[in-house]
């Protein structure tokens, strides 16, 4: 469920309209194209939807979505 | 001899038209584009009516995740240049980018963008505010995007004299062009200011107008029930080419920038200066530079707000320069139907005197019902008026005490 909902928001944050082909594995970076004001978007956007905290510490490590699912599914 | 300056491409989106063509059609057969504002409730407003953009989709001319980080302004800029880039017939493959160049005047800049991030700080604290919210709402941020979106890499700046700033940016690119640091240039601007902070505060200026029953008539330039000007939104967009260079690759040209002055009344934040003295020196100026004697002018697109101050004085700058010859002069005020687009007012009226210049036609001052005694030259009254325009001017006025005129010559 997590991270149905993290691709749909990044989905919705980088404009992406089939979001079929985004897996744990697909990095923000390298292949949705994001620059580091999209990332800093779709943290903050993350932190609403999840009800959770994410330093910029933690955040900077994040590698692809797979890290991202996994951090909020830590912290929920 | 100076390096000459011709238009060859347009582009805008008005309160009367998202095309040039559309945009022409209305101001020529006198169509308001004043209505009740739809973007948010108006109940706690003495004004409610403004002059809206309808039925723009950015999606058209731009990427959806683009469209997103933009605040309205620089999407209706983007539009616009790209409309203007194609009527052209411009490919940035053909051209050298470093010798493309963009100069834009915004007003405002990206005030919607600036209160939806406050009311977020307000309500959700710091670590909420968007990393966007600085890139979209700086003033120059239009004139960055539309460079990206062209490729242009030659000179590129941004003019921010209020009312007068796209006015500003077209003689800034004319002036660039000619010097010859560059050899097209795109030139105009945008505002998208209806917005609940910038219309509550002009409302406090006692700026605009409060005809709220009639919105269609609430704009009347040099009428004597004039009770003040009415907020519009768009970006007007011109392609300025070196005269050479449009011949070599056979492009249409519409018209030529002859002239450009601009003056300071060094007087009033908001007050025109008495007898529009400041105005009346911006004109003497353009006139100058375009090496012409007033008489040769056949057109003026007044700034005409429908202000009480501005139309009278406006008049009064008029009659200091051109004599005799001011009642010879077709005048009229665009704003009347399209509002008073702030920063990018100049640049829809410019493309006004082009189209003026090029087909003989002055779009007419609608409204003008009962002339002010004090407003006696000839507006060109609710009809457009078929009479040859060898030259035409444009005035632009601003906050700040900024004049800013220029003239276009018919194309020969």
């Amino acid at each position: 469920m997590v991270f149905e909902r993290v691709v749909e928001i990044i989905g919705e944050q980088l404009g992406i309209n089939d979001v079929s082909e985004v897996k744990m594995t697909t990095s923000l970076i390298n292949d949705l194209e994001a620059d580091s004001l999209d990332a800093v978007e779709i943290v903050m956007a993350i932190e609403d939807e999840f009800g959770v905290e994410i330093p910029d510490e933690e955040a900077e490590k994040f590698k692809n979505i797979g890290d991202i699912v996994k951090y909020v599914e830590a912290k929920k | 001899m100076n390096r000459r300056v011709v238009v060859t491409g347009l582009g805008c989106i008005t309160p009367i038209g998202n095309t040039v063509e559309e945009y022409w059609k209305s101001l020529l057969s006198g169509v308001s584009g004043i209505d009740h504002i739809r973007k948010f409730d108006t109940s706690d407003y003495p004004t409610k009516i403004a002059a809206e953009v309808k039925d723009f989709n950015p999606e058209t001319y731009i990427d959806k995740k683009e469209a997103r980080k933009m605040d309205r302004f620089t999407q209706l800029a983007v539009a616009a240049s790209q409309m203007a880039m194609k009527d052209a017939g411009l490919r940035i493959e053909e051209i050298v980018a470093e010798k493309f160049g963009v100069i834009l005047g915004s007003g405002i800049g990206g005030i919607e963008t600036l209160e939806d991030q406050h009311q977020k700080l307000m309500d959700k604290g710091v670590r909420r505010i968007s990393p966007f919210f600085i890139p979209m709402m700086i003033s120059n941020i239009g004139a960055g995007h539309v460079s990206m979106f062209l490729g242009a890499k030659g000179p590129n700046t941004t003019v921010v004299t209020a009312c007068a700033s796209s006015t500003n940016a077209i003689g800034e690119a004319f002036k660039v062009i000619q010097r010859g640091a560059a050899d097209i240039m795109i030139s105009g601007g945008m505002e998208a200011s209806i917005t609940p902070l910038s219309i509550a505060g002009f409302c406090s200026m006692k700026a605009m107008s409060t005809n709220n029953e009639e919105p269609q008539k609430a704009s009347r330039p040099f009428d004597i029930n004039r009770d003040g000007f009415v907020m519009g939104e768009g970006s007007g967009i011109l392609v300025l080419e070196e005269l050479e260079h449009a011949q070599k690759r056979g492009a249409r040209i519409y018209a030529e920038v002859v002239g450009y002055g601009m003056s300071a009344d060094a007087y009033h934040i908001t007050a025109p200066s008495p007898e529009g003295e400041g105005a009346a020196r911006a004109m003497e100026c353009a006139l100058q530079d375009a090496g012409i004697t007033s008489d040769e002018i056949d057109y003026i697109n007044a700034h005409g707000t429908s202000t009480p101050y501005n139309d009278k004085f406006e008049t009064m700058a008029i009659k200091k320069v051109f004599k005799d010859h001011a009642k010879e002069l077709s005048i009229s005020s665009t704003k009347s139907m399209t509002g008073h687009l702030l920063g990018a007012a100049g640049s829809i009226e410019a493309i006004a005197c082009v189209l003026s210049a090029n087909e003989d036609i002055v779009p007419p001052t609608i409204n003008l019902d009962n002339p002010d005694p004090e407003c006696d030259l000839d507006y060109t009254p609710n009809h457009s008026k078929k009479r040859e325009v060898n030259y035409a001017l444009s005035n632009s006025l601003g906050f700040g005490g900024h004049n800013a005129t220029i003239i276009v010559k018919k194309y020969k």
